[in-house]
């Protein structure tokens, strides 16, 4: 199941394992994307807390934990083709890979159609 | 203005200011034409006096090659800003770019910045870019780092939330081993100086070893005067190392404009604050030069910026530039050398007189001088004999009342060093 945040982070949960990335809105406003800060695997990060920054070229924001858990791995890829979180940001542009605490937390979150109206709402 | 301001005079402008807080006004003289006015002033210079100089603790008088002042006073080069449209500022981005390179190979480091403001807000900003990379929150300082920097510091980190804790210190001796008792799983970084604020030089690799088995950052003060032949924080380690470059071609003048260093290794530059230059290539091929990785900046990241506070001095890094460069690596090391040796000079000078001194092993040029006696009163002695004695350390440390810390650096001459000492025993 794949659930997304109101600031346009995805997350599929698979068991208690979640792969978390920025949705392809976000990366289209981000613009060409230069650097992912990744955090170190064995950090810790509550729902809602900052995990790393994502680096444009004409910005930097904020990615945010989507759920809460602990980082079990991050896309090494990115460090020389960050770009791939512009050309596929849903699937290899991936950015962290989250050990859950509870999975049932995603529950709160909004599922594709939810997202969907929620983009037309704000665009 | 005021029309359309609706209101009648300034003072009813600005009647909104309560007036506890209003300027009382200021009482000048009669204007007077220039000519009398550079009488005047001529008149008051000359009442100035020139004693010789044995202090440092931070700021220190080193020999200025007269091309430093011909080739920074070039008009090209008198800009106030560093200048962010690559296509008209070449010239100015390029020397930029090259005082960056001078310092990391000086410091021993991979990336440096533009510069900031001076030395103890190099320090502070340096403990903030720790923050930002290991996301702790405790700061180590060690003992023996000025203490003016260490206020600077504590200022600047004010509403940071972080925990500031200092090492002990036996006198002007080394730290003791504060720091294994204070460095655990929160700790940001361990800031030190080499040479410390007493002069000694010590050799932390070891430390900086046990700080980095912990998870923390080495944050290196140096005095870059001193590299020419000590050890640099890059062998030693560090992590981030910085410095004052008031020493490289720049006067003392009242405590600044001066100029701080920050350098680091290359895998933190994304969280070094301030300006970067960089080598890059134009559209038809050529070398040039623009400021890079503008996203940690202020005017990008606005109030999330690896800093707000944070500026480069431009001019001071020019001269600075101007100086390492005339000097070369040899004349860094020999001017180096001479300061060592002076300093050691007039060290054992003071020993073979009967004063104590303090330091309990290796100094570069400052060493602490206890008199047994209240230092302030005897410097006041020295200075009616045309002396500037040292730094009453009592200023900053409660417990060291009767010490002096005195520099030696290449400008005193053997003669006025034999001078000093027998003026200083006598004041004694």
């Amino acid at each position: 199941m794949i659930f997304y945040t109101d600031e346009h982070e995805w997350v599929e949960i698979e068991g208690f394992g979640g792969t978390a990335g920025i949705t392809k809105f976000a990366a289209r406003q981000l613009g060409d994307i230069t650097y992912v800060d990744f955090p170190s695997v064995g950090d810790y990060f509550a729902e809602g807390e900052m995990i790393c920054e994502i680096e444009s070229v004409k910005s930097v924001s904020e990615f945010y934990a989507p759920i809460s858990g602990k980082i079990t791995e991050v896309n090494r890829e990115l460090e020389d083709i960050p770009e791939l979180v512009n050309e596929s940001p849903e699937e290899d542009g991936w950015i962290v890979k989250i050990k859950a605490d509870n999975p049932e937390e995603a529950g709160g979150l909004m599922n594709e159609e939810e997202y969907r109206e929620y983009l037309s709402s704000i665009e | 203005m005021l029309d359309v301001c609706g209101v009648s005079s300034i003072d009813e402008l600005f009647s909104v200011i309560p007036e506890s807080l209003k300027s009382p006004g200021v009482e000048l003289p009669e204007h007077i034409d220039e000519y009398e006015l550079d009488r005047r002033v001529r008149n008051l210079a000359s009442l100035n006096k020139t004693p010789v100089s044995f202090c440092g603790g931070g700021m220190y008088e080193h020999f200025i090659p007269a091309a430093v002042d011909s080739i920074a006073g070039k008009a090209e080069f008198y800009t106030p800003y560093t200048p962010y449209q690559p296509e008209c500022s070449q010239g100015t981005l390029q020397t930029v770019y090259e005082l960056q390179t001078a310092l990391c190979r000086l410091y021993g480091m991979e990336a440096s910045n533009a510069s900031v403001y001076d030395g103890a807000t190099a320090v502070a900003e340096a403990a903030l870019m720790a923050v930002r990379v290991t996301r702790r929150r405790k700061i180590i300082v060690d003992g023996c780092l000025n203490p003016l920097y260490i206020r600077v510091l504590k200022t600047y980190l004010r509403y940071a939330d972080c925990e500031i804790v200092q090492t002990g210190r036996r006198g002007a001796g080394l730290s003791e081993d504060g720091l294994e008792a204070e460095i655990d799983e929160k700790t940001a970084c361990y800031i030190y100086q080499n040479p410390d604020f007493f002069g000694n030089v010590r050799d932390l690799s070891s430390d900086i070893k046990k700080v980095h088995s912990a998870g923390a950052l080495a944050v290196a003060s140096a005095y870059p005067v001193s590299l020419g032949l000590l050890k640099t924080p890059g062998e030693m380690g560090a992590d981030i190392a910085t410095g004052e470059g008031q020493s490289l071609g720049n006067p003392l003048n009242f405590s600044g404009p001066y100029i701080g260093f920050i350098t680091c290794k290359r895998k933190y530059i994304r969280k070094l604050p301030g300006r970067i230059v960089a080598e890059t290539e134009d559209n038809e091929g050529r070398r040039g030069f623009v400021l890079t990785l503008q996203t940690r900046e202020q005017h990008i990241r606005r109030a999330r910026a690896t800093s707000n506070i944070c500026t480069n001095q431009n001019h001071c890094g020019l001269r600075s530039l101007i100086y390492m460069t005339l000097m070369g690596k040899n004349g860094m090391r020999e001017i180096a050398i001479s300061n060592a040796k002076k300093a050691s000079y007039a060290c054992e000078k003071f020993k073979e007189r009967g004063f104590a001194i303090e330091n309990p092993g290796p100094i570069f040029n400052e060493f602490v001088v206890n008199i047994e006696k209240d230092a302030e009163d005897v410097l006041k002695n020295l200075y009616k004999r045309g002396f500037l004695g040292g730094v009453p350390l009592g200023k900053y440390f409660p417990d060291m009342k009767n010490c002096v810390l005195i520099a030696v650096t290449e400008v005193r001459s053997l003669r006025e060093i034999e001078e000093f000492i027998g003026e200083f025993e006598k004041s004694v």
